[in-house]
């Protein structure tokens, strides 16, 4: 496929710029910026320093998405990951930024469309990455949440810890990751059509995924989005019946999803 | 779907309290899992790394014991880590057994 001139543009001017214009394209020539010392064509050079950006790319999507890539295998996912790289090459250049637009690519991309848990699979597995990455801060001490006057409960609102991360998925995404993740065998066999929410947060320096029960996802979605914790357990029994809320926040203090809880999103001056 | 519920303040102060004496909350849950990094005590090609999946520095160590790799220990145990010829675990870098 074509590429527009966005890698050109990331990659400043002059020479750089003359230089990155065809290296994800094979269908490009080589710049004729690029010659032998004695001045002829340069294309098997430029083809090896090619090769080694594409594959770099590819090798580090197949860490940040080590669960997708087992599923697939080695071959499959390589494929793949070239050619997302071709069509979207990296906007930062901190390779841990990349990729965030690899699930809207995997939902895409033809050949897998056999696995349609695939994307969301890829969705926790860049989550996780950016838990990883998020900044450090203490999480809310479960405590807090009890000292507060049963007036005042139903106004409050939360502050999500910056590693919190909610997805909900219609497959058992939380499932078929965490097993490909680990490489240990599930203890039982996973029904793909279930779907699963997936709780990922960082309460210190381990990231942590966890599946929450029903409702749950809603409700935390619903203070992640500022909703007061009266309106948010509402959300959550408008999800499902089956919503329960003491366990609901039992996790989410237990996760460490949250940094403070106040009268407003304006921070607490503690 | 939408059934309007009238959630009172008593009704929520009960959730919570629930919440908060139901089993398994564990005050400093947070903290029980808490790692810290420790330098100087991993294997070679066993250390973990700062940057996460996506570079290359994990499990990347020359040495046994390698003085600027680490791996996390849960917190508080690492100065207590002590190995072979009087080595210990350090929270900060550390000059010796550099590769060459």
């Amino acid at each position: 496929m074509p590429r527009s001139p966005e890698p050109a543009a990331n990659a400043g001017t002059g020479f750089a710029a003359g230089f990155a214009a065809s290296l994800l394209d094979p269908g490009r020539a080589t710049p004729p910026i690029v010659s032998t010392t004695t001045g002829g064509r340069a294309d098997r050079r430029y083809a090896v320093y090619r090769n080694n950006v594409t594959t770099s790319l590819a090798d580090a999507l197949a860490d940040i998405f080590p669960a997708v890539r087992r599923l697939v295998g080695d071959a499959f996912f390589s494929g793949m990951a070239i050619a997302f790289a071709r069509a979207h090459p990296p906007r930062s250049r901190l390779l841990f930024q990349y990729g965030h637009d690899f699930p809207a690519f995997v939902a895409s991309f033809e050949p897998a469309r056999d696995l349609p848990y695939l994307a969301d699979v890829a969705s926790i597995e860049r989550a996780w990455l950016d838990a990883f990455h998020a900044a450090d801060a203490d999480p809310l001490p479960p405590q807090v949440l009890g000292t507060i006057p049963p007036d005042d409960l139903p106004a409050v609102v939360f502050h999500p810890h910056p590693a919190l991360r909610i997805l909900r998925s219609p497959y058992a995404a939380f499932s078929i990751c965490t097993a490909n993740r680990d490489g240990r065998e599930p203890d039982a066999p996973i029904r793909g059509d279930v779907a699963e929410d997936t709780l990922v947060t960082r309460p210190g320096l381990i990231v942590s995924m966890r599946r929450l029960p029903p409702g749950t996802a809603a409700f935390l979605l619903a203070l992640v989005g500022g909703s007061s914790f009266g309106a948010a357990i509402g959300t959550g029994f408008a999800d499902t019946e089956e919503f329960a809320p003491a366990e609901a926040i039992r996790i989410m203090l237990n996760a460490g999803a949250f940094v403070a809880v106040g009268a407003s999103r304006d921070r607490p001056s503690e | 779907m939408s059934t309007k519920i009238a959630l009172s303040a008593a009704y929520l102060a009960g959730v919570v309290a629930t919440a908060l004496t139901t089993g398994a909350i564990t005050t400093g849950a947070a903290q029980a899992q808490e790692k810290e990094k420790c330098y100087g005590v991993s294997m070679a090609g066993k250390n973990d790394c700062a940057a996460g999946p996506g570079t290359t520095c994990a499990g990347t160590s020359k040495v046994d014991y390698q003085g600027n790799a680490w791996t996390y220990v849960a917190k508080g145990t690492c100065t207590t880590v002590s190995l072979p010829e009087n080595r210990m675990g350090s929270l900060e870098p550390l000059q010796r057994d550099l590769p060459s």
